[in-house]
């Protein structure tokens, strides 16, 4: 479970979903790009590859450069240093009308004043294709995004999340080597939300072209890309699987940004190739993991506990302390006071306050109808996590 | 304010609209701007030469002013400078207002106070500069054929009004989605072709207002074009003018009345075509 | 977001060449011709020899002219003072009415705007003169009132005198009045519409009175709008031709006048184009004390 072959590329072993297209061979390269707008480092030395046939996400907080380092690739801003490579070629000199990359905007920017059919058909037009193959084209784009019939259209007459598929039509006729989103769910609601998810999944599968999304929605990157990128302040973060981001985050940033997250700091105690022990002065019993971390005994680290990690067991007046099979008495469990409950529904997240005052967050799922009532307000319980749970962090 | 207001409720604290004292000042205003101009056109019906008091119901008045040659002359000259101002007005206001709303270049604070100075400046003074100009620095050749001969005022006209259309062609270029450009050129189109394919189809309400405003401009001018009228080129308002002056009969009346209905017309088509684009444009957005 | 002009040089040229080469040669150009001809002098019949003479301005702020100056900033600023008296409750009710109606009302309001300036003003003649509509009211009132105070044994009015109401400075004003009255209404409804409706209910909820919220929250709030609608009347009152032109008599002339009758009767244009400029000086301090208002209302947070 823990074992993950990590390549130099972070492209991890474990399975993706089947009918993934991704193919070996490198199709974009930003080698050492560094975007600067007057004093200000929008994106600092990025060196990223990204694989033909992924749908990749780059994923950050606003400002983070995600955004900038998309609209190079477009060809709306130029690098200030650095090179982009497609497929092995440098497209510096390359307008944006004349690179094998088609956008999807923020906007979607279709063209209010033009049909449905003529705004897919436009980029057709531009490249000089004879009308009967542009109209087989148009026809067969549309079929694609499910809007058949709807190619007399206006914009005007359609609701946002037909629009979207108008202008992913719009991109996807024109047959590029890499399709660019720009925040493509952000402005949909939440059920439109989860259907144009799995909608974009599986015609990035049908399609078989190179998918590059931005996003700041951490949920969207996990749920539909096979790889991300974490940037943040123009910086490069972690690139990785969905999964490994979540569970094998390389620092705070990333852990903290990509779910919630309980953040401890302490001191690696112990540091053994079969198991390592973390002291923090927030947590009253030491942290013991199951494996190694390769880090300076005595040095300062950060535990990282997601909240659905976190088992919590009622704590009776007079009990003896509670005691986890995969760790030695006293480790991995502290004892606590629920202060607060948000009902979701499906999970309760509760609030729990342990000595000193830190508060730590835990999911529980509802697993029968009466599971909300298990707990309540000022309840004593014990929090206790597995060994193999917590992640330790060196930066 | 609710909009699901009983009739006969008390009005709300801020519906002013609603209680006498407001609604009697905005009724005797409304009573005073057309009060004057209900009575010029009555009395363009008046059967008196001296037209003080009613006569008698009459249209000869309309009939001469309609056979008086000199006056349909100018009032044909006026419709010609107009739509030559207002041609040249939209296509140098639209150009200024992308120039302005696309570029950063140097001097361009100097290129819009330059803009800004004939809506501002008193209209004598533009009148006179253009007596001035055309007398001296650009002599404008004298018996030309029409329309030639009307140039000069067709040039003084455009001057003043092409800014006016390019701060309303400005005001709509500010709601322009760029990314409806960046997509135009990302799916391959050329600087030219998305100008004309997605930025002019969105100017399109702001050049329709723009040109009915250059239009009224120059069709009302009196003051620019009194400095820069010849004898064989008068326009309809100086025509007008000197009839006031010299020969206060109902044809005067009967003139201004006609041009009364003009304006009221030009403004009723030029709303009707600016509610339709806009409203084509809010559903769009 | 802008580009720099070097990002697209054909493009930027083809835009901007045509509306610059027709500012600078039909607008700036004449400008400059009148400027230079106010530092000249007449020679002979037709020439104008430019010696940098300031003599033109000397004159101009001679008792005469200077005296004609004062009153035309005194017409237009009373004319900018009745518009804002009246127009101010009209653009507040306007601002206040339903949607449907204010819609309706502003064009009522803009209508005689769009009418020609000289119908307008010609209008009132038939209105202000000796033999109209005005005094036949008056003169109609006196009649009946006269006959009442006889019926109740009282002494009868004398004769009817006609009200001197043409070609004089009340003429003048009324004229200016009538003729921006719109120009008033339209950014004051403009501020006043815009204006958050929550401020006034607050302050009446308060306890202030309609009178006081008015005075204490909304015109400090509209107060751009209300530099902005003052501008906007007083420049163009300021320089008026045709009103003064028209409905004044010979001690009404405004400064357009005098500038007129250099030109096209008295044939010195020099001196013409001193007072034109004179003219355009105050326009522009004018604006720069409206721009000073509005600069300083938006530091305060407002408008």
């Amino acid at each position: 479970m823990s074992d993950v072959a990590q390549t130099s590329n972070g492209v991890s072993s474990i399975a993706v979903r089947p009918n993934a297209a991704v193919k070996p061979n490198t199709i974009i390269n930003f080698e050492n790009i560094t975007k600067r707008f007057g004093k200000v480092v929008a994106v600092d030395n990025v060196n990223l590859q990204i694989q033909e046939g992924e749908f990749f996400a780059l994923l950050g907080p606003s400002g983070c450069g995600k955004t900038t380092l998309l609209r190079m690739l477009a060809g709306f801003e130029t690098p200030t240093e650095g090179r982009i490579l497609i497929d092995g070629k440098d497209i510096a000199h390359l307008p944006p009308n004349k690179r094998p990359v088609n956008m999807v905007f923020q906007s979607y920017a279709v063209f209010p004043h033009m049909s449905v059919d003529d705004n897919v058909a436009y980029g057709l037009k531009m490249d000089g294709v004879p009308d009967r193959e542009r109209k087989e084209r148009v026809a067969e784009a549309l079929e694609l995004v499910k809007l058949g019939g709807f190619g007399e259209r206006k914009p005007d007459q359609l609701s946002g999340g037909q629009r979207q598929r108008v202008a992913l039509a719009r991109a996807l006729v024109k047959r590029p080597r890499v399709l660019l989103l720009d925040e493509p769910l952000s402005a949909l609601d939440a059920k439109l939300r989860d259907q144009m998810r799995s909608e974009l999944t599986s015609l990035q599968e049908k399609v078989g072209i190179t998918f590059i999304m931005v996003t700041h929605d951490q949920d969207e990157a996990l749920a539909i890309a096979t790889r991300c990128a974490v940037m943040n302040r123009g910086l490069l973060q972690q690139v990785a699987t969905p999964a490994d981001l979540y569970e094998f985050p390389n620092s705070r940033f990333v852990a903290d940004f990509v779910g919630s997250v309980n953040m401890f700091e302490g001191t690696l105690a112990e540091d053994e190739p079969g198991h390592a022990v973390v002291q923090s002065p927030e947590l009253e019993a030491p942290v013991y993991l199951d494996h190694g971390v390769s880090g300076a005994k005595g040095s300062t680290v950060w535990v990282a506990l997601r909240p659905e990690k976190i088992e919590m067991h009622k704590r009776p007046e007079g009990s003896a302390a509670m005691k986890m099979e995969d760790a030695p008495a006293g480790a991995n469990v502290v004892p606590g006071t629920i202060r607060d409950i948000v009902y979701l529904g499906s999970e309760t997240i509760f609030e729990v306050e342990i000595a000193g005052g830190r508060r730590v967050k835990t999911f529980r799922s509802n697993l029968t109808r009466y599971d909300q009532e298990d707990f309540t307000w000022d309840e004593p319980v014990w929090l206790a996590w597995h060994a193999c749970s917590p992640a330790v962090l060196l930066s | 304010m609710s909009d699901v207001a009983v009739k006969k409720d008390k009005p709300g604290p801020l519906d002013y609209m609603r209680r006498w004292p407001l609604r009697a000042t905005v009724g005797l205003t409304l009573l005073f701007l057309y009060l004057p101009l209900i009575t010029l056109m009555a009395f363009s019906f008046n059967d008196s030469r001296r037209n003080i008091v009613w006569q008698g119901f009459t249209l000869k008045y309309y009939e001469k002013a309609l056979s008086n040659d000199s006056l349909i002359q100018a009032f044909a000259n006026s419709m010609t400078i107009a739509f030559f101002c207002t041609i040249f007005s939209v296509v140098l206001g639209a150009l200024a207002a992308v120039a302005l709303w696309r570029f950063r270049f140097p001097g361009k604070t100097a290129f819009e106070g330059g803009m800004a100075l004939p809506i501002v400046v008193p209209e004598i003074c533009m009148g006179v500069a253009m007596l001035v100009f055309f007398a001296r620095v650009l002599p404008w050749p004298m018996g030309m054929p029409w329309p030639l001969n009307l140039g000069a005022i067709i040039i003084a006209h455009t001057s003043f009004a092409f800014p006016f259309v390019a701060t309303v062609v400005r005001a709509r270029l500010v709601s322009f989605n760029r990314e409806l450009e960046e997509a135009a050129k990302d799916l391959g189109a050329s600087e030219w072709r998305t100008f004309i394919d997605v930025l002019v189809p969105h100017m399109q309400p702001g050049l329709v207002a723009g040109a009915l405003l250059a239009f009224t401009l120059s069709l009302d001018d009196f003051v620019i074009t009194f400095f820069t009228a010849g004898p064989d080129t008068i326009t309809f308002p100086v025509k007008v003018y000197s009839m006031v002056r010299f020969s206060v009969t109902p044809e005067v009346n009967a003139a201004s009345t006609i041009l009364i209905v003009l304006t009221i017309f030009l403004t009723a088509v030029g709303l009707q075509m600016q509610t339709a684009s806009e409203n084509k444009a809010k559903a769009k957005s | 977001m802008e580009q720099t002009w070097k990002q697209a040089k054909a493009a930027f040229g083809v835009v901007l060449t045509p509306p610059a080469f027709w500012l600078v040669a039909f607008f700036l150009v004449p400008m400059a011709v009148i400027w230079a001809y106010s530092f000249g002098e007449n020679q002979g019949l037709a020439d104008i020899a430019l010696t940098g003479t300031f003599a033109n301005y000397f004159r101009a702020l001679e008792p005469l002219y200077v005296g004609i100056f004062i009153k035309s900033v005194i017409i237009a600023g009373a004319t900018t003072l009745i518009c804002l008296i009246i127009g101010f409750p009209v653009a507040l009710a306007i601002a206040f009415a339903s949607p449907r109606a204010k819609a309706w009302l502003l064009l009522l309001i803009m209508l005689p705007f769009w009418t020609n300036l000289l119908i307008r003003t010609y209008a009132l003649i038939a209105v202000l003169r000796t033999e109209g509509y005005v005094n036949f009211g008056v003169e109609w009132l006196w009649n009946n009132a006269s006959g009442l105070m006889t019926l109740v044994g009282l002494q009868p009015l004398g004769a009817f005198e006609p009200l001197e109401l043409l070609h004089n400075n009340f003429a003048v004003i009324f004229g200016l009045v009538y003729v921006h009255l719109p120009f008033m209404v339209l950014p004051l409804y403009s501020a006043l519409d815009r204006m958050d409706r929550s401020l006034m209910e607050a302050s009446l909820d308060l306890g202030a009175g309609h009178m006081r919220t008015i005075m204490g929250v909304v015109v400090p709030l509209a107060a751009p709008g209300i530099a902005s609608g003052i501008l906007i009347t007083f420049i163009p009152a300021l320089g008026a031709y045709l009103t003064p032109d028209l409905l004044g008599g010979p001690d009404s002339q405004m400064i357009a006048n005098v500038i007129e009758r250099q030109f096209k009767r008295a044939n010195d244009w020099p001196f013409g184009a001193a007072l034109s400029f004179l003219l355009m000086y105050l326009t522009f301090f004018a604006i720069a004390v409206q721009a000073l208002i509005e600069s300083r209302a938006k530091k305060r947070g407002v408008g």
